[in-house]
């Protein structure tokens, strides 16, 4: 555990001093361009490239995560428990789109740039979100519920105090998902013009210059690994204080 | 209080003659909307330039219109009320099917007479009325809870359906059929590269990817390092991953004797080959290893009581129990695979994102569409058979 404390600390220091100062890097990545090919990306700056990235994964899982929970919550009560083999069915046909359809259909009703890629990646996002919300309101230990039943909650009190509290780290596996697959599907969002680090990728694939393809790619694992991790131990304090068990 | 609420609400559904289907509500109001307040197909006069679009009553000719309006209206009035489930997909799937033959008819009659560069498009409120109706038909099919074999008869129905519409002409009045046959060749040539990528990297995966998860399970000690280094090649997004494998493969193509001849090259489809294996080691292996994990440890016992060596145990008692769950990755790579080989046409790997990107450098959104719907509709295809195949080995296994 403690190997695998001081290798992330390793691995986010590393991957901030790059964006800091990518040039202190350059005889690393030199290694992977031609000849006389610059070795670090230079038709902008990194650092803004990456905060732009996640700024646009943030928004959409933020929003995402509003949607998912929100209609969980309301097919899971018994006024929409009409809706609920038709959500069910929904989620699996939505995870057969390939994000780049998706990304690509989005285009004509938007236009290009960050938009296009926001809606892909919320319709992506909600997916993961809403499966998990609705397994961790649907498995709910009974005796837990009839004893909050009991006490006298209202449904709003026992949604608000037993049922979300109980299901959020099944909640969050589902964020957590939805923000990896949200990080890769992002770089995918430059092939229509916004602006994320999938640019220093395309950049490097269109000129041949394959430093670019590897530090656009390294950045975006490193972080995909980080937030993953982050996610998880978040999600492991979540479930001890919960007293309820991994679950995914 | 929360009681008198409840009672009021019991009496004023009893003062209804019918009950509401609360779905059905939703789907009234897609439909008024797609009807009423959206256009259904857009007139441009060639394939780039800014388009008109029309409602539905200037998109068809009167007799069009009339059976359409009737076609909807009726679905509606079906929908709105609780009525029977079988009624309900009935009437869902007569809706769609009438949509889809006059949104051909809509492109003859928009279309003036020997105008070929005029291109007619379904506008939103066709796909409005089309996502109305596929909800209906997806939510009776639910309630319906058809068994796998229905379910893959009625995908292969359906295939046949539109099958029949694309041999008959029907749509060929439509902009995304004009892009299809100037490009017919490609485009079955890119078809084939594509299903081979998909296929193909699937194949490879098992291949690699079951013996490395029977193997993971049985020596505990290298089960975390290879499903950890699994793991990372998932984060690394795909389009880097296809242009970093561009180096390797290069090399050998140059180095290694006889790899070049066997179509080995450093851009092209060998890159978005490997890298299409790479990502689905993770789940075949990690299936494998969850697969054989369950197996109760009674059925393990009885086959050493019984004698048997150990690949015969793994052959006829493990393998066995573990296969649904084996499948199931099987089926989330397949469908992975199928939308993600849509990037290799950015590293020169050619299939159906060939059209895609094209199309978005273009502007030609008739272009894109015609990549996408296919590979959407072959992804549909992939995890609708794999599902009903994993519930009938689950069936079986019980």
């Amino acid at each position: 555990m403690k190997a695998g404390t001081i290798i992330r600390a390793i691995a986010f220091a590393l991957l901030v001093s790059f964006l800091v100062q990518p040039y202190w890097f350059e005889p690393f990545f030199a290694l992977f361009a031609n000849d006389g090919a610059p070795a670090i990306y230079n038709q902008g700056d990194l650092l803004t490239l990456t905060l732009l990235h996640l700024q646009i994964v943030f928004v959409a899982t933020v929003a995402a995560m509003i949607v998912a929970v929100g209609l969980a919550i309301l097919v899971t009560r018994p006024s929409g428990a009409e809706f609920l083999p038709l959500s069910r069915s929904l989620v699996n046909i939505g995870q057969t789109f390939p994000p780049v359809a998706v990304l690509a259909l989005a285009v004509p009703a938007v236009g290009f740039g960050a938009k296009p890629t926001l809606i892909a990646l919320f319709l992506y996002g909600l997916l993961p979100i809403f499966e998990n919300a609705l397994i961790g309101l649907t498995t709910l230990p009974k005796p837990v519920v009839e004893a909050s039943r009991g006490m006298g909650m209202t449904n709003f009190q026992r949604l608000r105090k037993v049922e979300l509290p109980l299901a959020a780290p099944v909640i969050l596996a589902g964020i957590r998902l939805s923000v990896t697959i949200g990080l890769a599907t992002a770089t995918i969002g430059s092939t229509v013009a916004a602006k994320t680090l999938g640019e220093v990728i395309i950049a490097g694939l269109n000129s041949n210059n394959l430093a670019f393809v590897v530090q656009g790619g390294l950045v975006v694992a490193v972080l995909a690994v980080l937030i993953y991790d982050l996610l998880s131990a978040l999600e492991r304090m979540i479930a001890r204080r919960m007293g309820r068990g991994e679950l995914t | 209080m929360a009681d008198t609420v409840a009672d009021g609400a019991s009496q004023r559904r009893l003062s209804w003659p019918v009950q509401l289907d609360k779905l059905g509500v939703v789907i009234a109001v897609l439909t008024g909307w797609g009807l009423l307040l959206a256009p259904f197909a857009t007139m441009r006069a060639n394939r780039i330039v800014a388009g008109e679009a029309m409602g539905v009553v200037a998109s068809l000719p009167v007799w069009a219109a009339a059976l359409l309006l009737a076609a909807i209206l009726t679905a509606t009035i079906i929908a709105i009320p609780r009525t029977p489930t079988a009624l309900r997909f009935l009437a869902g799937l007569v809706a769609l099917a009438v949509l889809a033959i006059l949104i051909g008819v809509a492109g003859g009659h928009l279309t003036p007479d020997g105008n070929t560069y005029a291109r007619v498009s379904p506008a939103y409120g066709f796909w409005l009325l089309l996502f109305a109706f596929a909800l209906l038909t997806t939510d009776a099919m639910a309630r319906l809870k058809l068994g796998p074999v229905a379910r893959i008869g009625m995908l292969g129905l359906t295939t046949l359906a539109i099958g029949l519409l694309l041999v008959s002409g029907q749509w060929d009045t439509l902009s995304i059929m004009k892009e299809y046959s100037s490009r017919a060749e490609t485009f079955s040539t890119e078809l084939i590269r594509h299903l081979l990528l998909a296929f193909g990297s699937l194949a490879a995966a098992v291949v690699v990817g079951l013996p490395l998860g029977i193997a993971a399970h049985r020596i505990a000690r290298i089960r975390a390092p290879v499903l950890n280094v699994l793991n990372i090649i998932q984060t690394v997004p795909s389009i880097a991953l296809f242009g970093i494998l561009i180096a390797p493969l290069a090399w050998i193509a140059a180095n290694v004797p006889g790899a070049s001849a066997i179509g080995i090259r450093g851009i092209g489809a060998a890159p978005a080959f490997v890298a299409l294996f790479l990502y689905s080691l993770l789940p075949v292996v990690a299936n494998t290893v969850v697969g054989l994990a369950g197996v109760p440890r009674q059925a393990n016992d009885a086959a050493r009581g019984m004698g048997m060596t150990d690949g015969q145990r793994l052959a006829k008692v493990e393998f066995p129990l573990a296969f649904p769950v084996i499948l199931t990755g099987i089926r989330i790579v397949l469908v992975q695979n199928i939308g993600m080989a849509t990037i290799a046409a950015l590293i020169g790997g050619g299939g159906l994102g060939v059209f895609v990107f094209q199309g978005i450098g273009q502007t030609a959104m008739d272009l894109v569409l015609l990549g996408a719907l296919p590979t959407v509709a072959m992804a549909f295809a992939a995890a609708v058979v794999l599902d009903a195949i994993i519930e009938m080995t689950e069936r079986r296994g019980r």
